[in-house]
């Protein structure tokens, strides 16, 4: 699925402006929706096992190397994916393209499943916005979100290792918050630079929604 | 109502998203998100992060009916978990911890008024009630103080945090915060340590009020 961002070369062609800017980004490349948000989408509207199924076999195992990462052993680690895999079929109708890329969406709720298990406290969230029913998908947002989850998996791929590793560290819960305070001159301020953009186009979303 | 100007620092949202933040803040960072869309939107961005982190994580073999056992586990009922709406001043977050019931404030004095949400070793969140011209008694931190506006305003030494403003006060800072005129100042306040009055109470009923 990396693969698919590579050919549009978005870290060069990014503009940090305007929408406009993007759409036409997003008109003139031949990207599509990904294959994770289309099974999303249609565990959503439809139900679909199907595509459930191949959401499965993709996040799967990715999910249990990412919870074994935290010192989780491998059966327990199971069972979390497991629970993840179940909240993700269930809780499907929350999953909001313009807002969150899939494997965001899921990260949220396997990091909220593992505090769970390991503190046995139920983690607060917060509340859900109104959606609109009658919204219809808007395609060049939903894409836009895509294409910054591919530039933050590019950023993460080009940074020192021991850079890496602090990013990895920070977001598998291994810091405090005291911990990645002490950390923006490193590491976070490459990430930030890249948050400043996908900023932009979340609060514009959030801001129709209301 | 007007712009909210304080906001959830980076490192706090990164914390909260990683499920790395003591619980007291996680119900302050999860009620300030409600009520804030540049924050909800930060949110959304430190998610985009930990899920490139999932993207590019090596992946690990299931054994090999889990998948099997998800699918049949599909169609099973489940017990509609309870979701808390906002009631009133209230957002969800706050509402999950006063378990959908109003507070029960206790008084302290003053007009002051504490209704405490949960209290132990990681620390506590309360709601605090102070009518206007009232000062939330000086104190002094031994660790991170969380305070959020969720009705009126309060100023102290460092500015105005109107409704859905963000204080965050450690050990540095003594500050003395008034409750400004107009409707009373309700803030849900959580902190990592048991707080120190440096005048208003003696040290002594402290353990009395779990303050």
């Amino acid at each position: 699925m990396l693969l698919e961002y590579n050919h549009i070369k978005p870290a060069k062609r990014i503009p940090k402006s305007t929408r406009r800017e993007d759409k036409a980004l997003v008109a003139a490349s031949p990207v599509k929706v990904s294959q994770q948000t289309e099974w999303m989408l249609a565990v959503r509207d439809h139900r679909d096992k199907v595509a459930f199924a191949a959401l499965f076999d993709h996040f799967g195992t990715r999910l249990k190397g990412f919870i074994m990462r935290s010192g989780m052993p491998s059966a327990q680690a199971e069972e979390v994916v497991q629970d993840v895999m179940l909240t993700v079929w269930r809780k499907a109708a929350m999953f909001d393209p313009h807002r969150a890329q899939v494997s965001a969406w899921i990260y949220q709720i396997a990091r909220n499943r593992q505090i769970d298990v390991v503190r046995k406290e139920r983690r607060p969230i917060p509340e859900e916005l109104a959606e609109d029913p009658g919204a219809e998908p808007d395609a060049s947002q939903i894409l836009a979100i895509e294409q910054e989850a591919g530039l933050l998996r590019r950023t993460l791929s080009q940074l020192k290792p021991d850079q890496k590793k602090v990013i990895e560290m920070a977001y598998l819960g291994e810091l405090t918050h005291q911990e990645i305070s002490a950390q923006t001159g490193l590491p976070l301020g490459t990430i930030k630079s890249r948050i400043r953009l996908g900023l932009e186009r979340l609060r514009h979303e959030l801001k129709a929604m209301r | 109502m007007t712009a909210i100007t304080h906001h959830t620092p980076d490192a706090l949202l990164a914390a909260y998203a990683a499920g790395n933040l003591p619980h007291p803040f996680a119900v302050v960072v999860a009620t300030h998100v409600s009520m804030c869309l540049d924050c909800r939107a930060a949110l959304g961005a430190h998610q985009a992060i930990g899920g490139a982190v999932l993207d590019t994580t090596d992946t690990v073999e299931l054994t090999y009916d889990l998948k099997a056992n998800v699918l049949a586990m599909l169609d099973a009922p489940v017990l509609p978990e309870p979701v808390f709406k906002q009631s009133g001043v209230y957002p969800g977050p706050v509402m999950e911890a006063l378990k959908g019931k109003p507070p029960r404030w206790k008084n302290l004095g003053t007009g002051v008024r504490q209704s405490i949400l949960s209290a132990g070793d990681k620390g506590s969140v309360r709601l605090l009630y102070i009518p206007p011209g009232q000062a939330v008694p000086d104190h002094s931190h031994n660790g991170m103080e969380l305070t959020l506006v969720l009705q009126g305003s309060f100023s102290d030494e460092t500015g105005q945090f109107g409704v859905g403003d963000l204080e965050i006060a450690d050990e540095h800072l003594g500050h003395t915060p008034i409750a400004n005129a107009g409707a009373p100042c309700i803030c849900l306040a959580a902190t990592d340590a048991p707080l120190r009055f440096t005048s208003f109470m003696p040290r002594l009923l402290q353990p009395l009020f779990r303050i």
